[in-house]
């Protein structure tokens, strides 16, 4: 006995070590993926926050200045002034898509499976799957002088409210605003839809028999019943407008002066035109920040019980 | 339909309509600008007496589309595939096979999940340029392929997690290496979660526009996508063939869409209410 008890130790310790290298051998697995990720994901953000605390054009010496980009990111008005747009364009991406949807998926509840349903499904998803760059164009043209919301209110006798809305000092950021509801509520809905579709019938049967009507129903069952979805929803959709830039860019650049700049844009100007890379690296840290502090206590807040 | 329930359909119908009138008339209002002579300025949403259909195939040409449709393949077909295979492996070896730190490699992947685009792009393009990339579709390729791991892994994870142990306990009692089991037990089963996987990722490739624009200098090499902000610049003042090439450079995603549009939907959810 007591003579094979070493080797037997010996042999489990040398199976051991056998079974730990062959768990790091699964490594290999991971490890493209491990470097895609850290050349062209990992390392650009860490190199992003070094650039953020240099003065840099990209070309010459970079000068280190502390929080002086910071600084400007608060102080400077086409920056400041882009933060606060893009926390206004969250009504428009998030708040009213959010509601619409509701609406739409509790209507269109009644009509799953019908061939309307299928088809009005297939259209409101319709603007989702469409480069943001094109919708920016689409929407340039329904706004112009001629286009269709002129149209529109010319049609109905409020043609003394026309005007070319992306260029209207008052009116660009809630006219680039609608762009976004255009573009998110037909995901919101058909999450919501399928939310729905999980709530169970009996629920909606016994508040019909407590005697709730359709909006009571609506708050008593679907509402919490699409918890999770609704907090999907407003994730996806808060993070979509805070950094919103394609449909920008491509319907007003920002403009007019600086009435619709939005993070992304500026960040762009900043980089690629004005060639100052720590300040632009700077917007883009604060960006990232403002993304994480508002999802991060939405996941907790809409996570189910 | 019996007269009472319709009525009492009708308010929700009438929203529903207005609803899905709401997604498309955007649209047809680009057709009908697209339809009328060139040069002229035509105005809002009307059927043209004479459509001219020529008009797509002066975009066509103008807007470059032919070299736009092999430049955005490419780009999706370095993309796609490379970055399916490796974010599955590297699923397979956090979940299945249980690699030592391979938590803490998903946390890390987890927490980048939901940063913008906006804060990788300038150090994104300092690295192209030092590569020497930028006059290539390498330059977007490559990237792409980095900024789309935290969500495949994610999503491929979520898949593995929810295969049962047994199986690659039963696999392994077989004597199959990890290679085996997961080419001959793994993938067969994950492939509804590969094929959504695919299916998003070429929908946001396809899209991209803001990597495109800065990390391609060249237009004729970038997205489709990518490409339109070139095009608009340069035909801003022909409302007519603008319109026109914009819709080619949409039409591919949405005939995709079209022929793939249960797909889609289901793809589009199942990633949402994980994500």
């Amino acid at each position: 006995m007591s003579s094979t008890r070493p080797t037997r130790e010996g042999a489990a310790a040398r199976s051991r070590r056998r079974l730990r290298a062959r768990r790091w051998a699964g490594w290999l697995f991971a490890l493209p993926a491990l470097a895609f990720y850290s050349v062209f994901n990992f390392r650009p953000v860490l190199m992003s926050i070094q650039y953020s605390f240099y003065d840099w054009d990209g070309v010459g010496a970079s000068t280190w200045v502390g929080l002086k980009n910071y600084q400007a990111v608060f102080t400077d008005h086409e920056q400041l002034a882009s933060l606060l747009h893009a926390c206004y364009l969250i009504l428009f991406f998030t708040v009213l898509p959010v509601t619409l949807a509701l609406i739409t998926a509790s209507v269109l509840r009644q009509l799953q499976g019908r061939f309307t349903g299928a088809l009005a499904r297939t259209l409101l998803f319709l603007p989702q799957i469409i480069p943001g760059a094109a919708a920016g164009v689409a929407w340039t043209w329904m706004y112009s002088d001629n286009g269709v919301v002129n149209q529109l209110l010319r049609a109905i006798g409020l043609g003394s409210l026309a005007r070319p809305w992306l260029a209207d000092f008052t009116w660009s950021l809630t006219a680039v605003g609608f762009i976004g509801t255009w573009l998110s509520t037909g995901l919101c809905t058909m999450l919501l839809l399928a939310g729905i579709g999980k709530i169970d019938n009996s629920l909606y049967e016994a508040a019909r028999i407590d005697g709730a009507g359709p909006i009571r129903q609506f708050l008593t069952v679907t509402l919490p019943g699409l918890r999770s979805e609704i907090g999907v929803c407003v994730t996806i959709t808060i993070i979509a407008a805070l950094a919103s830039f394609d449909v920008v860019y491509l319907s007003t650049q920002g403009g007019p002066g600086t009435q619709t700049m939005v993070p992304g844009v500026a960040v762009y100007n900043l980089a690629f035109n004005d060639s100052r890379l720590g300040a632009a690296s700077a917007l883009a840290v604060v960006l990232t920040l403002i993304v994480i502090a508002v999802v991060a206590p939405l996941q907790r807040l809409f996570r189910e019980k | 339909m019996s007269a009472p329930s319709l009525r009492r359909r009708a308010p929700g119908l009438v929203l529903i309509a207005a609803a899905a009138l709401y997604s498309v008339v955007p649209l047809l209002s680009m057709v009908s600008a697209a339809l009328a002579p060139q040069g002229t300025f035509p105005s809002g949403l009307s059927w043209p007496t004479h459509p001219h259909w020529h008009n797509f195939v002066d975009a066509w040409n103008v807007a470059n589309i032919t070299v736009l449709l092999k430049s955005s393949t490419l780009i999706v077909l370095g993309v796609v595939p490379v970055a399916v295979l490796i974010s599955t492996m590297a699923a397979y070896a956090i979940t299945v096979l249980e690699i030592p730190l391979g938590r803490v490699f998903y946390t890390v992947l987890v927490l980048t999940l939901t940063l913008p685009y906006e804060i990788v792009i300038v150090p994104l393009y300092e690295q192209s340029r030092t590569m020497g990339l930028l006059g290539s579709q390498w330059a977007l390729i490559l990237p792409l392929i980095g900024l789309n791991m935290p969500f495949a892994v994610f999503w491929m994870r979520a898949h593995f997690a929810g295969v049962p142990k047994e199986l690659s306990e039963a696999a392994s009692m077989d004597g199959a290496g990890p290679w085996r089991a997961l080419f001959h037990i793994h993938l067969p089963l994950a492939r509804p979660a590969i094929a959504s996987l695919a299916l998003l990722m070429f929908l946001s490739t396809w899209n991209q526009f803001l990597l495109a624009l800065v990390l391609i200098d060249d237009p004729d090499k970038r997205t489709m996508a990518g490409a339109l902000q070139a095009f608009t610049t340069k035909y801003s003042t022909d409302q007519v063939l603008l319109n026109a090439g914009a819709l080619l450079i949409m039409a591919p995603t949405i005939l995709v869409f079209l022929f793939l549009q249960r797909h889609f939907a289901k793809a589009l959810l199942q990633g949402s209410v994980k994500g």
